[in-house]
């Protein structure tokens, strides 16, 4: 403990009023962090004029144990124990005027096993802050004291897989569209052809619950209807994930109830309904051994800007601890907001058990998952058959491509769509295994595969030339981002 | 009907070359090298008969020898679904990195759906091979009772 930190030196410490939060010992540059403190790598942009160590300081103070003026009562607490520490502030290279705060929070500030709690204490006050223009929480490292405090994911990949029996390669779905409007049979139509063109799951939306044109149950009951038909059909394990969001937990238990007396092997929730209720739910899925789907609706409204807010990787750590099998993490060339780097550490952070540091991926710190089962990443939004290369080559084989209207807008049909998908990315992983180089060859490896197969060949006739090519609003700061088309 | 279990079976069937290729991966995986068969195709069935153990500690260079044992059992049961595993041991893996089938019966009759009506519209479903009708070893139109078969249901 540095002679600062304690206050013992400073004869003005505990007197009444406000004193600069850097000098009671929430900022400090020689604190070297333990093993199993929480850290928190924090984008601060201090209003003009504010001194970024102090507006560091501030951050580390108001989410750990400091208000706004000296407590006395701070003297009945081992109180440099408790309170965070920031350690470092560098400047962001090419932004004069952001810094990366780097705090580290004791393990017994948060209690066991909350995402509620830890969210509360890290990001419960501090973005509000006067003092700072923005701030953006851009990464965690969970100690694994902490993280073997959480089971998660209920299933995990390797489970999963073993489960649907189904190896080397990405897992295909498709959402069903249009989202909003099908009575309970046609859309129970849609997962029948789906799944039994090829796909091997089908979803319900975000936003699709119980509304006046098709209520739960209803919706429930049709797609299991076809599930079972195209498992028939095919010899396969098929799966609708079925929406559980709800407006209370009671009638979440009685969704998913509902769906495990169906024997649906999957149930989803959507990130909205909040960091307890997916935590309540992972727990029953687990118990009752359903798969569990996480839709992230909502993210970008506070992952998406640079400067504010809370990075997705950090979204991504919470929701593997408190336990999803599945979870929504970009696509890298489809319709929604993606870096190719900032992608991959998400991806990584979903599926590996030590990832080290890599500014490049946007990884600040190294993580270790203590053998804590992987989330299978799921790529979803404006993605098809004519990009099964990039799609492999970009996010890896353990993940989940979710075609919606590269499957349901196929001109041939629903269940060509999905055969178009199937073979696609059937022949690109029997092209890599082979020892090609499928990220260049793929447009000539689908185009021969489709000389066998009339719905690919469709697909691409409609698809293969459209991509999504906007500059993405989060990028890492340490290396010029290169774009899809560039990257080699 | 065509049963679209594993990683290639929408493809057109793998020629021996194709196979032998997939194998040379998985063996440069570091992966153990495994054949399995089976004359139940239910997607439940998850412990096909073991044809031999799992090759382990082999090099790229010596795909030849697993393909040698696919032709062994296909030979052996031709009228059986026959497909090649490779298994990753490593830490946070342990478990399958790929499957593929390599051999089916002629003839594929598929599978029943059995409804049961249960109560308040809910519905009851069950997945019956066709072929399970028939005692194992005799259920794809030839009777390989000559070879030990093991005794899966």
């Amino acid at each position: 403990m540095s002679p600062a930190s304690d206050g013992n030196g400073r004869k003005d410490r505990w007197s009444a009023g406000v004193t600069p939060y850097a000098e009671m010992g929430y900022y400090n540059p020689d604190y070297d962090p333990r093993d199993s403190d929480i850290l928190a790598a924090f984008r601060i942009t201090p209003q003009p004029g504010v001194d970024p160590t102090e507006a560091a300081a501030a951050v580390a103070g108001e989410s750990s144990t400091a208000t706004w003026t000296v407590v006395w009562t701070d003297r009945l607490t081992d109180h440099a124990y408790y309170q965070a520490k920031c350690y470092s502030v560098e400047p962001v290279p090419g932004a004069d005027d952001q810094y990366i705060a780097k705090i580290a929070y004791g393990i017994d500030l948060f209690e066991e096993g909350s995402i509620a709690n830890m969210t509360s204490s890290i990001i419960g006050n501090v973005f509000g802050f006067k003092a700072l223009r923005a701030l953006r929480l851009e990464d965690l490292r969970i100690p694994p004291q902490f993280v073997k405090t959480f089971q998660g994911p209920p299933h995990g990949i390797v489970m999963e897989r073993e489960y649907l029996d189904k190896y080397g390669r990405p897992l295909l779905g498709a959402t069903v569209k249009p989202k909003l409007g099908l009575s309970a049979k046609n859309y129970g139509r849609v997962v029948f052809e789906a799944l039994r063109g090829g796909l091997d799951f089908t979803k319900d939306d975000e936003n699709i619950n119980s509304q006046p044109f098709m209520r739960w149950r209803d919706r429930y009951l049709y797609a299991i209807e076809g599930v079972n038909r195209a498992s028939a059909a095919t010899g396969e394990v098929k799966g609708h994930y079925m929406n559980v969001t709800a407006a209370t937990m009671e009638e979440m238990y009685e969704r998913a109830e509902f769906a495990k007396e169906l024997g649906s092997v999957i149930i989803m929730m959507d990130l909205t309904v909040g960091y307890t209720a997916m935590t309540s739910m992972s727990r029953w899925a687990r118990r009752n051994g359903l798969i569990l789907h996480l839709h992230r609706a909502g993210h970008a409204t506070f992952t998406r800007q640079k400067y504010h807010g809370v990075s997705f990787r950090v979204i991504a750590k919470w929701c593997r601890l408190l336990g999803v099998d599945h979870i929504h993490a970009g696509t890298v060339v489809g319709k929604l907001e993606g870096d190719p780097n900032m992608i991959r550490g998400y991806y990584d952070v979903c599926r590996e058990d030590v990832i080290p540091q890599n500014p490049e991926h946007g990884i600040y710190f190294d993580q270790h998952w203590a053998s804590m089962p992987g989330v299978m990443p799921v790529a979803s939004g404006g993605i098809h058959a004519g990009q099964m290369h990039q799609l492999l080559r970009y996010l890896g084989e353990d993940s989940i491509l979710q075609f919606g209207g590269g499957t349901i807008g196929h001109p041939m049909g629903i269940g060509a769509g999905a055969t178009a998908n199937r073979v696609a990315v059937e022949a690109i992983i029997q092209a890599r295994n082979e020892g090609r180089d499928y990220f260049h060859e793929g447009p000539d490896i689908l185009e021969r595969a489709a000389r066998g197969c009339p719905e690919l060949d469709a697909a691409l006739q409609v698809w293969r030339d459209v991509t999504f090519e906007f500059e993405s609003t989060d990028t890492p700061d340490y290396v010029a981002t290169p774009t899809p088309t560039t990257v080699r | 009907m065509r049963v679209t279990q594993g990683t290639f079976s929408f493809l057109p069937d793998l020629t021996d070359e194709q196979i032998e290729a997939q194998i040379r991966y998985a063996l440069g995986q570091g992966w153990a090298v495994g054949i399995e068969y089976t004359d139940d195709p239910h997607p439940r069935n998850a412990y096909w008969e073991m044809f031999n153990l799992p090759q382990f500690d082999l090099e790229p260079g010596e795909a030849a020898v697993p393909m040698r044992e696919v032709r062994a059992c296909r030979e052996r049961f031709s009228d059986h679904y026959i497909k090649v595993t490779a298994y990753d041991a490593r830490h946070t893996k342990q478990t399958t990195a790929l499957s593929f089938i390599v051999n089916r019966p002629a003839d594929e009759p598929g599978f029943r759906l059995d409804r049961r009506d249960e109560r308040d519209r809910t519905m009851r479903y069950t997945l019956h091979p066709h072929a399970a009708d028939d005692p194992v070893g005799r259920r794809y139109g030839r009777d390989d009772r000559r070879w030990p078969s093991g005794g899966s249901s």
